[in-house]
């Protein structure tokens, strides 16, 4: 049974309201065809008697009260998925952008998927090799993680990613099995072009699917962008049994399309604007990596952010960090000191690390070694600010030699170059070398035992 | 009569014809059987909250009452369990669909076909009152669960099962009382929302001992007592709520994942049945009941989740055990609470809560308590709630009202993390009320010097921690000796006594008596060196590398069985010292 309707009652923003409407369902699709014959998609997000309103995901300039046609779908807003997906380019709202024409699918799935049961989950323990130091020794991602890299504007957030996904060992020996689903977020074309190049590059334009709204297609098409690309995810990697690496870019845009429908929707804001239901519904997206237990497959998440004035506590990085598996900071000041890349250490973190490190995963000394660098650029900081007042020279012996560490660590732990791709045993003895510019009596984070083998 | 759906707005529905329905009544929506609970009632219309996915749902389709208030059912079978918000076995769920969960699966809760070994305590003829124990049955190898008349239930045994075999629907007592006939089975319902009755609230009086030398020494919890954690994320509100899980004496352990990580109940169900009880030798998942509602499931079961967690809670206390509840995060609980507030067009207080954010957050610690059963038992729950404060900025309405009803406050502090001092509780703004009520158990239990010993040491840490504000202006080099030596013994007790590895097999748990011990030579360290101070002795005589080096890592140097190496340790002291002494006195 279609609905076609006729009279559209207002049209604020991204929301359509008609009244005199029966017999739809909540969430259901809808096709808005306005006089020209153009059609846009939108949700049912609001039933109230015969009043309904519409979320539309695409522009609503050009729509009039009168002349366009709405016609109700039922059913939700679903993706048809094959492998054919693979090397192919879609829009924002999951739609065909390249040459390939329509995928082909008796399988229909809904872009809001469900929610992975707590019992079905396999704990991921695997550590990904990225061949970047600070992140493998550091913040060592696991296979099935999610974890952001939190960025500013101008910052080489990109080129992060990009090397990651040029260098991640994710699939078991050969890479059969490994497939990169990228979703652009409301990006430049230069962003975008740069992630197409880079996979060229790579080699690996078969091996993925893009989801790509541009910073000038429509905002509220934005809501649907990462749902899409996760949709395939899932089925890439839980049913076609794939090893996934999801890169989304830029988060921030979303949050920002979700503030818009929700001010349009007269909701009570919470901080900053944005709507109050942020976190559910930033979780509803990264809740979906990990793994199962009874599926090879595996998604790992590494949504970018931008955070605004490069707040760490702005409502974006705050909430995602709140949902996600640790986060890799990048630092203005290391940037700005030409780092590559810019990680700043002290707030990045991996929560899944600890149990995919050490003896019988990367090396014994790993977790300890890993918590006395912490410890002692932490450490390095103060000194640092001392410094500022009092002169390097009035410093400590000690101190000073805290100074010449922070140094080091930072020219050639942290920086590396965007083609270097460390081994996990080149990390860690670049690690050890490094401590050793500190005496043994500072390094109180160590085993004993370990300090003897590798010091 | 059904209702009808007037409106749906996400989780939350309006109906009509919905005047026989009844306030906080459960209900059952639309032809997926969705399970709701109807929070407004206004004259003919009804306000309802969905604890599943709506999508789907069309306005017409039913409301269906159940006639009862949202309750849980107590009864053997949750003790190693993983429940959702609403009392629903996930792995039951697991069963029906696979990896994902679905909507409209309906009610179930615990396992009706499983038989249980019952060992009955009463005969025909017994008079039963409420909260009496009339029977056993072992549903764990560590936890015997007592089988109680439901409250407000009394009357003359009529009937009465023998020993044997049992599910859980079978009626194994009947009770006469006047013209009422009660039948009782191994479980009863119990409305979540409302707190069980208890003969008495008593005095808080025990230590609850958690192995965690930062609170067992400086902010201990009390059997009963209230606690909040808060921090910012990464903090380790989560590791810490792990750690109290899996260590303190609790007999009874109720974790609900409330609006967190996926992973992070995945990981206590993987880790749990290999960790053993120190105590029993039994695995630790033999007295946990998981409650997830992570934040990917729907926002109003989330809501639920704390209330059925302590409701479980409160029902094995009645029992007459020591129950220790862990919200993580009540936070999340408050966001569903304003989530669900902001679709019913309430009129916002600050942030965008609701009003009625305190009173709520109140009711719930308030279920926390040392009583006496009405079976006549000690027993207790004790609540520790994480909370996530936007921004980490402890001013936020949440940490604020919390704050008000707990009596341990740990607040976790992101610099500490940032340098990975865990657990990175800071010691300057956290703080236990329950000091002075624990002083005679600290005395009878530990040693009369505990409360004294601690008072000093965090007494130097708090002058440590003006000292370090002139260094950080002048540098180190200017302070007088005596107060270097604050410095260095304050960096023993951060690095030595605070820092605790919880992924460290000997520093995850550590008995009282080493806690204690390990306090007290750090002191001896301190008197001994302000001895040599006395005697204008250089500090760099007196800060002997080899000797402080010890004392950092005697965490893992001395074992938790045997102390014996902090007698060698504080002969060691003794000998360095007196040597120094006697030489700087010729
Ligand atoms: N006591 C501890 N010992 C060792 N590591 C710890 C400890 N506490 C925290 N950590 C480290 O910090 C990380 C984050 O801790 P945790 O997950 O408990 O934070 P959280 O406060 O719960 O954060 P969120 O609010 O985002 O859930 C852990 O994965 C671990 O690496
Ligand atoms: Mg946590």
């Amino acid at each position: 049974m279609k609905k076609e309707y006729l009279k559209i009652d207002k049209v604020i923003g991204p929301l359509v309201e008609m009244s005199n409407v029966k017999g739809v369902a909540y969430g259901e699709v809808v096709d808005i065809k306005n006089k020209d014959g153009e059609v846009k998609k939108g949700k049912v997000i609001r039933l109230d008697k015969d009043k309904v309103t519409i979320q539309v995901f695409e522009n609503t300039s050009g729509l009039s009260t009168e002349n366009s046609s709405i016609r109700f779908k039922d059913e939700a807003f679903e993706l048809p998925l094959s492998k054919d997906i693979l090397g192919r380019v879609f829009d924002g709202l999951g739609r065909p952008a390249d040459m390939g024409g329509d995928v082909y699918s008796r399988n229909k799935y809904n872009i809001n998927g469900r929610p992975i049961n707590p019992v079905a989950r396999k704990y991921p323990r695997d550590f990904i090799q990225t061949g970047i130091s600070s992140i493998d020794a550091l913040m060592t991602l696991i296979r099935g993680q999610k974890l952001p890299i939190f960025s500013g504007n101008g910052m080489p957030h990109n080129e992060l990613a990009a090397q990651i996904v040029r260098q991640a060992k994710l699939g078991e020996g050969s890479n059969e099995d490994f497939a990169i689903v990228f979703a652009a977020i409301g990006v430049k074309h230069d962003d975008a072009d740069f992630f197409r190049r880079s996979f060229i590059e790579a080699n690996a334009m078969d091996r993925v699917v893009m989801f790509i709204n541009y910073a000038d297609d429509p905002v509220a098409e934005r809501i649907n962008t990462p749902r899409c690309a996760l949709t395939a995810a899932e089925y890439l990697a839980f049913e076609e049994g794939m090893q996934i690496l999801v890169v989304m870019s830029d988060i921030t845009s979303y949050c920002e399309a979700l503030r818009e429908v929700s001010s349009a929707r007269e909701e009570v804001p919470s901080r900053k604007g944005y709507p109050g239901y942020l976190y559910s519904d930033l979780s509803s997206l990264y809740e979906r990596a990990g793994m199962l237990k009874d599926n090879p497959g595996s998604i790992t998440y590494l949504p970018i952010l931008t955070m605004p004035n490069d707040d760490i506590t702005h409502p974006i990085p705050d909430l995602t960090g709140f949902i996600t598996e640790g986060q890799i900071v990048l630092g203005r000041e290391l940037f700005q000191n030409n780092f590559y890349p810019p990680v700043n250490i002290l707030p990045s973190l991996s929560r899944l690390m600890k149990d995919g490190i050490g003896e019988g995963y990367t090396r014994k000394d790993h977790p300890d070694l890993a918590n006395q660098l912490f410890a002692s650029y932490s450490k390095v900081q103060e000194v640092r600010a001392l410094s500022q007042i009092i002169g390097e020279d009035d410093l400590t012996e000690i101190d000073k030699k805290y100074m010449e560490f922070g140094r080091q660590f930072e020219e050639r732990f942290v920086s590396q170059g965007f083609e270097e791709n460390r081994t996990m045993e080149e990390t860690l003895n670049l690690g050890w070398d490094i401590l050793r510019t500190l005496p043994v009596s500072e390094l109180n984070r160590l085993n004993p035992a370990l300090v003897d083998e590798y010091y | 009569m059904n209702g009808r759906i007037t409106m749906i707005n996400g989780p939350v529905l309006r109906g009509s014809g919905m005047s026989a329905f009844k306030m906080r009544e459960m209900v059952m929506v639309g032809e997926k059987r969705l399970i709701g609970e109807v929070i407004i009632l206004d004259g003919d219309t009804g306000t309802v909250q969905v604890y599943e996915e709506t999508e789907g749902l069309k306005l017409g389709e039913e409301i269906i009452p159940t006639g009862k208030p949202l309750s849980v059912k107590l009864g053997p079978g949750m003790i190693g369990n993983i429940f959702d918000g609403i009392q629903r076995p996930l792995l039951k769920i697991d069963q029906i669909s696979k990896d994902f969960i679905p909507e409209g699966i309906g009610l179930i809760s615990l396992d009706e076909e499983k038989l249980w070994e019952v060992e009955m305590r009463v005969e025909k003829g017994d008079y039963l009152k409420s909260g009496q124990i009339f029977g056993l049955v072992r549903e764990s190898g560590l936890i015997e669960h007592r089988l109680l008349v439901p409250p407000g239930v009394e009357g003359m045994v009529t009937q009465a099962k023998r020993d044997g075999k049992y599910k859980i629907e079978e009626i194994l007592l009947e009770l006469k009382n006047n013209e009422h006939v009660h039948k009782l089975k191994m479980y009863h319902e119990w409305p979540v929302r409302n707190p069980r009755p208890v003969r008495e609230r008593k005095e808080i009086e025990k230590l609850l001992v958690t192995g965690q030398r930062v609170l067992d020494m400086f902010f201990p919890l009390a059997k009963g007592g209230t606690c909040a954690i808060p921090g910012g994320f990464g903090t380790g509100k989560t590791m810490t709520q792990h750690q109290l899980a899996k260590w303190s004496d609790a007999d009874i352990i109720i974790y609900i994942g409330c609006g967190e990580r996926g992973n992070e109940m995945t990981e206590v169900l993987e880790d749990f049945p290999k960790l053993i009880d120190p105590k029993s030798n039994r695995p630790l998942m033999e007295r946990t009941v998981l409650i997830a509602n992570t934040s990917n499931m729907p926002v109003a079961a989330r809501e639920a989740s704390i209330y059925t967690g302590i409701t479980m809670a409160e029902y094995y206390r009645d029992m007459g055990y020591d129950v220790a509840i862990m919200a993580d995060s009540t936070s999340r609980w408050a966001e569903a609470l304003r989530e669900i507030s902001g679709r019913l067009e309430e009129m916002p207080a600050e942030e965008g809560y609701p009003a009625y954010l305190s009173s709520r957050i109140a009711e719930f610690y308030e279920r926390a308590g040392y009583v006496e059963t009405l079976c006549e038992k000690d027993g207790s729950v004790t609540i520790i709630g994480a909370v996530s404060p936007a921004g980490g900025d402890f001013s936020e309405p949440v940490t604020e009202n919390t704050k008000r009803y707990v009596n341990v406050f740990l607040a976790l502090d992101k610099e500490l993390a940032y340098a990975r001092h865990y657990p990175a509780i800071n010691w300057l703004d956290s703080y236990s009320g329950y000091l002075k009520v624990l002083e005679s158990w600290y005395e009878d239990n530990l040693s009369e010097e505990a409360i004294p010993l601690r008072n000093k040491m965090l007494e130097l840490l708090y002058r440590e921690n003006k000292l370090l504000e002139i260094v950080m202006l002048v540098g180190e080099d200017v302070l007088p000796d005596d107060q270097r030596i604050i410095l260095e013994i304050s960096k023993i007790i951060k690095a030595g006594f605070l820092q605790q590895n919880a992924f460290n097999k000997e520093d995850t748990f550590v008995p009282l008596e080493k806690q204690y011990r390990m306090l007290k030579i750090i002191d001896y360290l301190y008197e001994k060196c302000k001895s040599s101070l006395a005697l204008s002795i250089p500090i760099s005589q007196i800060k002997n590398r080899e000797i402080f080096d010890e004392l950092i890592k005697m965490k893992y140097t001395v074992s938790n069985k045997d102390l014996s190496k902090i007698d060698e340790i504080t002969s060691m002291i003794d000998v360095y010292y007196d040597e120094l002494n006697k030489k700087y006195l010729e």
